[in-house]
């Protein structure tokens, strides 16, 4: 056990000296300034700046791409705090959960190019009122916490995923057991096994309805095919190029555009 | 080093600011340098492949210049952009492809302790970063106005969206059988003899393997899977409008990311930059101490890591002029009819051997099981020292039985 003691304090070491550089910059020379707080306000301006940009802009394509990249200066504070898990995820599941937006919105606006979206004065009177409304209440909040007004707390324990994948099965290693028959805090078993067969049922219902739907007719490759008896190569060409688009029209569009 | 810096006087910040600076660059480097090699090493093999010479003059033997003079090429090219484009999505977005490629490099770790930033959740941070790449891509399709750039992009969106799911399910084997997300742990695990290697720790992992490689050819889009620029149907896909420069961001992303792959499988499944076998442990160097020694077994660590990922990367160049070009709905079959089921039954068999069978088949086999944690248990802020034994045995042993079965205590050799 000494030995494994020893070999947790050497690696810790390393985990330490690399996590110095981004979280623990304050008390240096340099007029003392705390390049903490000065990475810190540069990520938040960004995260606003970028924010305002998505509301400012009138084409989808780019309000997703500012909505991306205020939500990756998001996962920069996140990685700022020492919270690299919380980053990680910021940047997996927001980041690149837009992905998607940004897809749709390719895929709405594709018919003409570069469609601009205009709301209402009404509707910007309206979108207004509730976010000011939203954020003075998150202000006077964030304010009335007298622990957020004194500076940050300095180096944070680094690792951070594993006493959360501890936690997640029943093992609370974050907290010191206490006297109590159960070791102190129970961990997140149970709900973790709820929102992980909820989420099991959530892809199956997706599968269920976005499953390809048994034909009754003929598929339409065949119907034009022998409808207009064309030479073999070019429905086999169709067939080739544009799997998924076998209609009429994109064959068409194919013949059309080849020549 | 910034700790070597301040040994010489420099104030605190300007140490801290010329480390990173000489990580970012090499990092840089290896992506800018490694895509001049590759792109040559393409050109010959390609070559070789199709019973040709591929370059043979530019500078002497070889061609060994021609990347150069391609480069020097491009930066003389006029950089154009069509009329009806989205000026400013076109002319940002190889910058957000060759970004997201280089920000995943940040935690990858090329020798032992020898990485850009050392994270807890290496592998999960590469993953979730490697994703972002399909940004760029799909910006340059519909920036471009043209139906050739959109059809490659939305290709591309769809095929690196379901090639997450397979590529998540591989990755979280390693991470399961080591216990932790931190890639320098990780391979640091797999130290020894080839033999502990993850790649044959269990039949299921030598299977996810492969699955891993498929998946990873098709996440950086690579023939037989490059729907995104498949030049027979699409001109030249996502990147038809691109010249010059940008167009050659999308190359320098494209070949970081392949070489960030094939590191990532190195590291994950081949040992990192342990070696097949264990020189220097084997005349009794360590690289853990910080004398000399111990940097000369890191640069050991470094040639084998970037020899083992150079490897892959010839390895997907082998693939790529010998296989022809699937069709979407088949890139879409092998992923969601072979790949994830393959994926999800290996990794169940995994976790079972890992469960049922920890130290392997053979009696007396040993792995170098337990010893090496993550550390965070005495960290700063964490436990008091008196409640750190009873808490390890009670969470090591649900997370890893492997701990608790008595080979934790044998030396890795």
């Amino acid at each position: 056990m000494t030995g494994m003691l020893d070999m947790d304090i050497s690696s810790m070491t390393h985990v330490i000296v690399p996590a110095l550089a981004t979280t623990a910059l304050p008390a240096l020379p340099m007029a003392g300034i705390n390049w903490h707080s000065v990475l810190f306000l540069l990520f938040a301006g960004l995260a606003c700046g970028f924010a305002v940009g998505v509301v400012a802009a009138d084409n989808v394509v780019r309000m997703a791409l500012y909505l991306v990249f205020s939500l990756g200066a998001t996962a920069g504070l996140f990685f700022l705090a020492g919270a690299e898990f919380l980053g990680a995820m910021q940047l997996m599941i927001y980041v690149g959960g837009t992905l998607v937006l940004l897809v749709f919105g390719v895929m709405l606006t594709a018919q003409a190019p570069f469609v601009s979206i205009k709301p209402s004065s009404s509707d910007r009177t309206l979108a207004a009122v509730a976010g000011a409304s939203l954020l003075a209440l998150l202000l006077t909040a964030a304010f009335s916490v007298d622990a957020w007004m004194a500076p940050g707390a300095g180096v944070v324990p680094a690792p951070t995923a594993t006493p959360l994948g501890m936690a997640l099965v029943g093992v609370r290693v974050d907290t010191p057991p206490s006297g109590s028959p159960s070791g102190g805090h129970v961990g997140y078993m149970l709900p973790f096994e709820i929102v992980s067969v909820h989420l099991l049922v959530v892809l199956v219902g997706a599968a269920y309805l976005a499953r390809a739907k048994r034909r009754r007719t003929p598929r339409a490759i065949d119907a034009v095919a022998s409808a207009m008896p064309v030479e073999p190569t070019v429905v086999a060409t169709a067939a080739v190029t544009a799997p998924g688009r076998t209609t009429g029209g994109a064959k068409s569009a194919l013949v059309g555009g080849g020549r | 080093m910034a700790d070597f810096l301040i040994g010489l006087g420099l104030p605190g910040w300007l140490a801290w600011s010329i480390a990173a600076l000489v990580a970012a660059v090499l990092l840089h480097n290896v992506i800018a340098g490694g895509a001049l090699v590759f792109i040559w090493a393409e050109r010959k093999i390609a070559a070789r492949i199709q019973d040709r010479l591929g370059p043979t003059r530019t500078g002497g033997r070889f061609g060994w210049l021609q990347s150069l003079a391609d480069g020097i090429k491009l930066l003389a090219k006029e950089d154009l952009m069509p009329e009806g484009a989205d000026g400013l999505l076109f002319r940002l977005a190889p910058y957000v492809s060759f970004c997201a490629s280089f920000c995943a490099f940040i935690a990858l770790p090329f020798a032992f302790d020898v990485v850009g930033q050392r994270l807890n959740v290496g592998v999960f941070f590469v993953v979730a970063v490697l994703g972002l790449e399909v940004f760029g891509v799909i910006l340059a399709g519909y920036a471009s106005a043209s139906k050739w750039s959109l059809f490659g992009a939305m290709r591309e969106a769809a095929q690196v969206v379901s090639y997450e799911v397979p590529l998540g399910m591989c990755v979280v084997v390693p991470v399961m059988l080591a216990g932790t997300m931190d890639l320098v742990t990780i391979a640091e695990k797999q130290s020894g003899w080839m033999s502990n290697w993850y790649l044959f720790h269990d039949p299921f992992t030598f299977v996810i393997f492969w699955v891993y490689v498929t998946c990873a050819v098709a996440s950086v889009n690579r023939a037989p899977f490059d729907l995104a620029e498949a030049e027979s149907e699409l001109v030249a896909g996502f990147h038809t409008e691109y010249s010059g420069l940008r167009w050659s961001f999308f190359f320098m992303a494209e070949y970081g990311s392949m070489f960030l792959v094939s590191a990532l499988a190195a590291v994950l499944f081949l040992g990192g930059w342990n070696g097949p076998v264990p020189v220097a442990q084997l005349v009794g160097l360590s690289e853990g101490t910080g004398d000399s020694a111990a940097y000369f077994v890191r640069l050991l660590g470094l040639a084998n890591l970037i020899g083992k990922a150079t490897f892959g990367v010839l390895l997907m160049m082998w693939v790529r002029w010998t296989l022809p070009r699937l069709r979407i709905d088949q890139v879409m079959t092998t992923c969601l009819k072979y790949c994830t089921p393959i994926a999800a039954v290996m990794f169940a068999g995994a976790m079972f051997w890992q469960l049922f069978l920890p130290g392997g088949l053979l009696p007396g086999w040993s792995r170098p099981a337990g010893e090496i944690r993550e550390g965070w248990l005495e960290g700063p802020g964490g436990l008091p020292a008196t409640s750190a034994p009873a808490v390890r045995s009670a969470g090591v042993a649900a997370a890893e039985p492997s701990d608790s079965s008595g080979l934790a205590t044998r030396s890795p050799r």
